[in-house]
């Protein structure tokens, strides 16, 4: 073990409160301050933060490269979906008012749909940004 | 109080906007930037625009520092002398700022309630959201439901981003041998 003993135990403390941060900003979005992309991007500096750490070799143990260049367009296509099933369901085109028996329920609903996809592109995009940068930096 | 605060804050955003400028060492230009986006993150919070200023702290200062610090290791970490003289640019850059001063001599002044941006649909938005989407903060509201095409737009903006930086550095670097002609992919079998 190397001297940055200390930077590993905290680090290690830190990631668990820095992930339910981050899902406070999330599903606290609708109170407060925040939403998907913050939420998006506190994600993806947790695992950053590992990565530097712990070496990115672990972090793409724990969050391999495959799955996150595929989240990428997932948050897009659930994003587009919603607005595909408010049409199905009878609505415009990403108006959510359809989603649910009541108006403004419907709305809460597409918001947080919509708010998940988001905080699924930033994430992946922000990680896979990162991983693509350090790739290229070890060959 | 108030002003003392946006004295300072943007006394010390000129201050590190110089010490940009001056610095060659890239590694202490990403620094400065750093501190550069906590500042702007800080004004933002005062001028109560929390959520600008909570993605200006955590893209703006966390990741995109990140980024660059990524950025700088695939390149010297030394600013190269520039071939030309600095005059083109500071003739440019000057006019575009006396522009935009000149610009903002048309604005009402900051915080009037009867500005134009507060008379059109602003009063519908914090009038009806929360009847009409169960959302008390009016800029999630607006963000994901009344202006959701323009989210998406972000949204696919970011997406098109990964994939930009994912084509340009994954996959197996190719050397063109210039010699024979023959263009190798790194890591194949010869």
């Amino acid at each position: 073990m190397r001297l940055d003993v200390v930077l590993r135990v905290v680090v290690k403390l830190m990631l668990p409160f820095m992930l339910l941060f981050a899902l406070y900003v999330q599903f606290h979005g609708d109170l407060g301050p925040g939403g998907g992309f913050q939420a998006g991007v506190i994600i993806a500096g947790m695992v950053i933060l590992y990565a530097l750490i712990f070496g990115v070799q672990r972090a793409k143990h724990v969050v391999p490269q495959r799955l996150v260049e595929r989240l990428v367009p997932l948050g897009v296509l659930i994003y587009l979906g919603t607005g595909v099933v408010a049409m199905i369901l009878g609505g415009n085109y990403l108006d959510y008012s359809t989603l649910s028996h009541d108006s403004a329920h419907g709305q809460e609903y597409g918001i947080m749909a919509v708010e998940a996809g988001v905080l699924v592109t930033v994430s992946s995009s922000m990680l896979a940004i990162f991983y693509a940068f350090v790739e290229r930096g070890r060959s | 109080m108030i002003v003392f605060i946006n004295a300072v804050l943007l006394t010390l955003l000129a201050a590190v906007t110089v010490g940009i400028l001056r610095q060659r060492n890239l590694f202490g230009v990403i620094a400065l930037a750093g501190i550069y986006s906590f500042l702007m993150a800080s004004i933002l919070i005062v001028l109560d625009a929390v959520d600008v200023a909570m993605t200006e702290a955590s893209v703006g200062a966390g990741v995109s520092t990140v980024f660059l610090l990524g950025a700088l290791h695939l390149t010297k970490s030394l600013e190269q002398k520039p071939h030309h003289s600095a005059l083109l640019p500071i003739i440019v850059s000057v006019g575009v700022a006396a522009a935009l001063i000149w610009g903002t001599i048309g604005l009402p002044p900051f915080g009037t309630p009867d500005a134009p941006i507060h008379l059109h649909v602003a009063p519908k938005y914090l009038a009806d959201s929360v009847k009409e989407t169960l959302v008390p903060n009016v800029v999630t509201s607006v963000l994901a439901s009344y202006r959701g095409y323009d989210t998406l737009g972000e949204t696919t903006v970011v997406f098109t981003a990964a994939m930009g930086v994912m084509l340009l550095l994954r996959g197996r670097r190719r050397t063109y041998s210039r010699k024979t002609g023959d263009v190798k992919t790194k890591g194949e079998q010869q």
